[in-house]
Parts: structure tokens; sequence; C-alpha cells
């Protein structure tokens, strides 16, 4: 480790948290429809559409029309890859997916989980990529950022019966604030070398090795949603190891911010429409703290480098180099990395299955904490909401008051509703991967042996439950059993939380809103955001510490020992 | 409510957007890209005497003495018979090893290629980047340091002088901002047509 390093995770910081205030501002504004400026488009939409932008929707419409929305966003993507080609842009005559793996890409992509079981050169069109996947990568980020508006209604005021209208919140959101950023990303990745053409094959006469062919096509404008709206789905299998897609350090750090600036934002933006801004400074805070911990962590693990290579004669120091581009270098390797697990985003610019123990532990346990580090682009928001609740309620066990969070009274039915939450999801990661282990099929997916192996699955279903879909990608990810199975989780992870939330939320909006009082317990302070981290990590994270210490802990002592597989 | 009312808005949103966002703005945005920087937008490539030979971003393979050597590239593919073998540098792929940390056959590769650069390039701990597989397995840079040491052997081949290849090797690297963003490191390609300039081996 470097003090150049660890100025590397700061400059993140900084930048992250300084743009998450007017980001934060400019998303209560979306949120409140104070922001206008394309208000023709806007209700040109609505008008086609037949969107009443005036109706409110209780919770249960809410979720039924996301629902909805979602299941025929499935099935067009399902047909589009079923599809590819018979349909436009797909100069190499690239053939349809089988019916599996468009499951589990069109589950993938619903979900905002970016899950590639499939190798982007090789079995996806440019056509498919532009206007089947890029198209959820919009719609999904879009869906997840409306729910997180919705939870924010909820505080606002007492006595609600209705959370906002989802068509409007996927309109607005996708017009006010992906659509613009988006543009503006793409082309300063351009700049920087990023391709964007609808060509999808060079070829190259080089100076020693004959002819190469280059893969490309429309590279940069994907790119650039793929981060802000923490999809992560690459355009080649490299994903942002690619140098397409990544082509330098700068456009390194670009991407890093990208990644996390909406997850810090909401929060703010949070603060903002509740009057009070300490109260979403608080969760940012929270968030931070955990996800730079993180970051140190990793960067620590990688800089060691690798024992056993540095015994067979490597520079020590050097640090882990296995799987990562020489560009970037250690620091904004893994800061990277960590940033994407922290969110659902998932892409890399290095490998994770390469890196030591420790240093892939950190990226597995921030996905296992229920992604909220931020989290998704409004999935880490809704979360966060979750264990904040659940931190009051333990609060008001210890000095035995009815709990509240923000004025709002949470009772048995939240805190049920919000235990739920936490504890399905866990069901499906450690049962996947424990049944996943005990079949041939799954046995024969890994690519490494040994307690690394059982991390390659364990990772895989905690990706896909989390909605992250980053991988250890040695996994051979296309099987029956894991093309159904990881499918089928992600489904299960999105909308079998979302549900839940979106419930509390109508619950919670029907609550009168109680002035605050002496003996209300603050939800702003260094006790809350302390108590909010150990509710975070003993409520999100102590369950899977069993298998955890079989996978990358029992990986890391063999390695210190000499021990290799 | 009633769900099949609420089919018409659903669907057409879906629609709208796929037509927007999928179709007009990746078009409308390609198209004014390829007009106001087409060297990027088409993929950064470097010709000479008219011929591509390459793209900037994207690293090519090395074997003969008389260049700067590349990175190991983990890429394999299959040959006519349906075998694996490796395709280093194949750019119409792109990927890691995935082999983990305390994995055997990883560090026997390593272990062979350190012998094989100490061979090369002289004794001493050989610098991280030279005996293991990028991320990208395309990746088109090495670091400063193993171009400077592979830097005496690629003149001896040349009968060049060693300190002017040190030297261009010098001019070539690209730098870190306060050693805080980005590294010290050598484009292999950019290097290697620098080093045809300077004169025929």
């Amino acid at each position: 480790m470097t003090m150049q390093g660890m100025l590397y995770i700061a400059l993140v910081f900084a930048l992250v948290l300084g743009c998450a205030f007017p980001m934060g501002s400019y998303m209560a504004a979306i949120f409140e429809g104070r922001v206008t400026y394309l208000g023709p488009v806007e209700n040109g939409f609505y008008k086609l559409a037949g969107v009443d932008p005036k109706r409110q929707m209780r919770w249960t419409d809410y979720a039924v029309t996301l629902l909805l929305l979602s299941l025929i966003h499935f099935l067009l993507l399902y047909a589009i890859l079923r599809l590819q080609y018979y349909l436009p842009m797909n100069p190499l005559h690239i053939t349809g997916m089988s019916p599996r793996l468009a499951f589990n890409t069109a589950a993938s992509f619903t979900t905002n989980t970016n899950w590639q079981a499939y190798s982007p050169e090789s079995q996806i069109s440019n056509g498919a990529q532009v206007f089947g996947l890029v198209v959820h990568m919009f719609i999904s980020a879009a869906a997840g950022i409306s729910v997180a508006a919705a939870v924010m209604r909820a505080f606002t005021t007492g006595g609600m019966q209705t959370l906002g209208n989802f068509y409007v919140d996927l309109t607005r959101i996708t017009l006010y604030l992906l659509l613009p950023v988006t543009i503006i990303a793409a082309t300063l990745l351009v700049v920087a070398g990023a391709p964007q053409t609808f060509v999808q094959t060079l070829t190259a006469h080089t100076l020693d090795a004959g002819s190469q062919t280059i893969a490309i096509g429309p590279v940069a404008f994907q790119e650039a949603i793929k981060e802000f709206g923490t999809n992560g789905g690459g355009f080649f299998n490299a994903n942002s190891a690619h140098p397409f897609e990544n082509p330098n350090a700068w456009t390194n750090l670009l991407e890093n911010w990208l990644d996390l600036v909406i997850g810090f934002g909401l929060p703010i933006a949070f603060g903002i429409m509740l009057k009070d801004k300490a109260q979403g400074r608080a969760l940012m805070f929270a968030m931070a703290i955990i996800l730079a911990l993180g970051c140190v962590g990793t960067y620590a693990a990688e800089a060691g480098g690798n024992p056993l290579h540095i015994a067979a004669g490597v520079s020590a120091t050097d640090g882990n180099m296995e799987g990562k581009d020489v560009r970037f270098g250690i620091p904004a390797s893994t800061t990277f990395n960590v940033s994407a697990t922290g969110t659902s985003t998932g892409a890399v610019d290095s490998f994770t299955d390469s890196y030591m123990p420790l240093g892939g532990a950190i990226p597995l346990f921030l996905m296992q904490l229920g992604e909220v580090t931020p989290g998704g682009v409004g999935s880490g928001f809704y979360t966060i909401i979750v264990f904040a609740l659940l931190s009051v309620f333990v609060a008001g066990l210890m000095v035995g008051r009815t709990p509240e969070y923000l004025g709002k009274k949470v009772q048995a039915k939240e805190v049920k509703l919000a235990m739920l939450g936490v504890l399905i999801l866990t069901i499906f990661i450690l049962v996947g991967a424990g049944f996943s282990l005990m079949t041939k099929s799954g046995l024969g997916s890994l690519a490494n042996a040994g307690p690394h192996g059982l991390t390659e699955m364990l990772y895989a279903w905690s990706s896909a439950t989390e909605n992250n879909g980053s991988a250890f990608a040695g996994v051979s990810a296309d099987t029956p059993l894991l093309d159904y199975g990881l499918g089928s989780a992600m489904l299960f992870g999105r909308f079998a939380f979302l549900i839940p939330i979106l419930a509390i939320a109508g619950s919670l909006a029907a609550k009168p809103k109680l002035s605050t009082s002496a003996g209300t317990f603050p939800t702003t302070g260094p006790l809350f955001i302390g108590l909010l981290i150990g509710v975070i990590i003993i409520l999100g994270g102590l369950q899977y510490l069993p298998a955890d210490t079989l996978g990358p802990l029992a990986d890391q002592y063999l390695l210190a020992a000499g021990k290799t597989f | 409510m009633s769900i099949t009312r609420e089919i018409r808005p659903a669907l057409s949103l879906v629609v709208l957007f796929t037509i927007l966002t999928g179709f007009i703005l990746p078009e409308v945005f390609t198209g004014a890209i390829q007009l106001a920087l087409p060297f990027q937008a088409n993929g950064s490539l470097l010709t000479v005497n008219g011929q591509v030979v390459g793209s900037a971003l994207i690293g090519q393979n090395f074997t003969s003495a008389k260049y700067f050597q590349p990175r190991p590239s983990a890429l394999t593919g299959t040959d006519a018979k349906g075998n694996s073998i490796n395709t280093p540098y194949d750019a119409s792929e792109s990927g890691a090893s995935n082999l983990g940390p305390a994995s055997a056959s990883l560090l026997q590769s390593v272990q062979q290629r350190v012998a094989a650069y100490q061979k090369a390039f002289g004794p001493g701990p050989v610098p991280a980047d030279a005996v293991t597989t990028s991320g990208s397995g395309i990746d088109p840079d090495i670091s400063l340091e193993n171009a400077l040491r592979q830097a005496p052997a690629v003149a001896a081949v040349r009968h060049l002088d060693a300190a002017k290849v040190t030297a261009l090797v010098n001019q070539m690297a690209h730098g870190s901002v306060l050693g805080i963003v980005g590294t010290q490191h050598v484009n292999v390609l950019q290097l290697n047509l620098a080093l045809d300039r300077m004169g025929a081996p």
C-alpha cells in the first residue's frame, strides 16, 4: 500500500460525496415534479400511452403497474434474444440464444442485475445489445429509482393513501436524470477513445502476428448507462477491463463516479423531501463508511501481492497483477470493483476470481449485506430504509419505547415485513449455492478447486439474488442448472423484496406524522449511524459467516500455509 | 383498478422507450459523434503506409525478439479439430484466466514465465505485469519498469545503442498525475512502431 493509493480512494469519495449533494437536490426536484424542461416530450409520452399524470396510486397499484411493465419488457427482451438472427444490425449473423440462456439474460436485464451467462462478442448481435439490453439499462434503473421515490413520499406527511404514479416517475426519471447524464458521459468516453460505430468487426495487419480481428461496436453509449444505472452489463466479455469500454485511468475514474453518484445522492434527495437534510446525510454516511472500509481492505489485500508468486521471483512491490490491466494500477482496479459490488452494478475492470482470497471476500460480503453501500440505483435506498426501521426497532427494544422513524410509528407489521425482506434473500443464496454444490452439474461449472471453488458458487448465487451481476467469472454459467436457477434467483431477489418494501411504504404513508419530542430517538447523529452500521453488518451479514469461512477464509489460511490446488 | 386497463400504458411506455433509447438516441448519437470524433469513434486505428496495423487501444501479440514483448494473454479458442488452443491477443474475444490465487496451474505458469523472462532480460525480481495475464486479455500496455528491463535486449537484436532505445522508452512512457491517477506504462504497439521508425533491424 502507498500513500498515493490511499489518496486515490480519498479522491473517489471526495468526488462522489461532493457531487451527491447537487445530484440529490436535482433528483428531489424530479421526484417532486419541479423539473419540466422536456415538458413536450414528457406530455407526448403520456398522451400516446394513455397515462393520466395526475392520477395517484396506492401501494398496491404502484406494485402491480411496476410488475406488469416489467413482465411486458421481460417478454420483449426474451423475444429479441431468441430472434436476433432475423433482426437488424447483426452483420455477423449471430444465431438466436437458446431458451434457457434467453430466459437467464432477460431475467438478468429486467432486474437490473446484468449477470452475463453469454459471451457478448460471439453470442449477441449489436442490434440486440442496442435495442434490447440498453433499453433495459434505462428502464430497470428508472424502475428502481421510482420505487425509492415512492418510499420517500411515504415519510413526508401523515395520513396519505397514495405513493405517486409509477408511469410518471418512470418517465420523468428516464428523461430528466438518466438520459442527459448518459449522453454527456458517453461523449466524454468517446473523447477518451471508447468507440461508437455500428460496424461489428475490424481487421488489422499486425506488425508481428499476421492479422488481428477486433470486435467493436456502439460501445460508449452502452458503457455510460451501464455505469450510471448500476447495470453492469459489458459490451464485451472482459467488461470494463476491455480497453474499448474503459480506455484509460481517467475513464476508469469517470465510470467509478457514475457508478456511485445516484446511490449516494438518493439519501440526500430524501433529506430534501423530508425538509430535514440531516436525516439524509446520516444514511449517506453510514453507506459511505462501510464502502470506504471495503475499498481500503481490498486495496490492502491486492497491493500485498501473492506470496506464492513473490517466492517464485515476482517483484514484491507490484501487487497481485493477475487479471488486472496495467493502465489502471492496483488502487484504481480494486476501488472500481468494490464500488461496483457496493452498488449493484457488478461491472469489473479486473477479475475478482483472481483476487487474493480476502480481496475477493470483501466484494462478496458487500453483496451479501444486501446491496446498501450505496446499493443499486433506488434499490440501495429502499433497502437501507429497511435497515433503518430495524435499527430504530432495536433501539426501541433497548429503552422500552414504541419505535418511531421520521415521525412514523414502526409497529409489528412493518418489522415483520422488514425481517421478511432480509431473510427471504438469505435463504435463496445459501440454499441455492449449497444445492448447486451437491450436484454434478454445479461442480462441473467450477473453474477452480478447493475452497476457491466454493467461493465461486457462493459468489454466483449472492450476485444473482442481490441483483449485482458481477461474477467470479471462471464459473461456466450457461448450464441448465445455473441458467434457470440463477435466473429465478434474480427475479425473486428483485420482486419478492420490492413488494414487502412497497407494502411497508403504503402502511407508513397512512400513519399520522408525529412531531419529535424529548423521547424521540435521534436518527441523525453518530450514535444512530453506528447503530445502523451495526444492524447492517449483524442482521445483513452474520448469517453468511459460516459459508464465507469455508470459502474465502479457508482459502486465505491454506494459501498462507503454501497449499495450492 | 383492473389489470387489463393497465396493459395499454405499460405496453405503450415499453414501446416508446424502446424507440427513444433503443433506436433514435443511439442512431443520432452515433451519427453526431462519428462526425465530431471519427478517429476515436472508429476504434483509434493506427495506419502505416495506408494500411491498418492495429488499434492504439488494443494490444497485439509480438513474438519476435526484435520487438518489445506484451504481457501474457489468457485468451483461448478452438482449432479446426475442436481442441482448445491459446489465442493470445485475439481481439475478437476478451477475458481473463480467472485462476484463483492458490491455483497450482497459475503458479506453474508464473514460474515458467519468470524463468523465461530472467533468461531473456537478466536476473532479479520480475515485474508482476510481465508474468501475469491481464483482465482484458488484450492489455495494450506494459509497465515502464518492464519496458526498461527489455530495452537492452531489444537494442542488441537491432544493433542499436541501448541508451537510445532506453531513451525512446522513456519518451513514449505515459505518466501518472501525482502518482494518484494512472500508472507509469508504455503502449507496446506504439513503442514498437516507433522502434521500427528508428531504424531497420
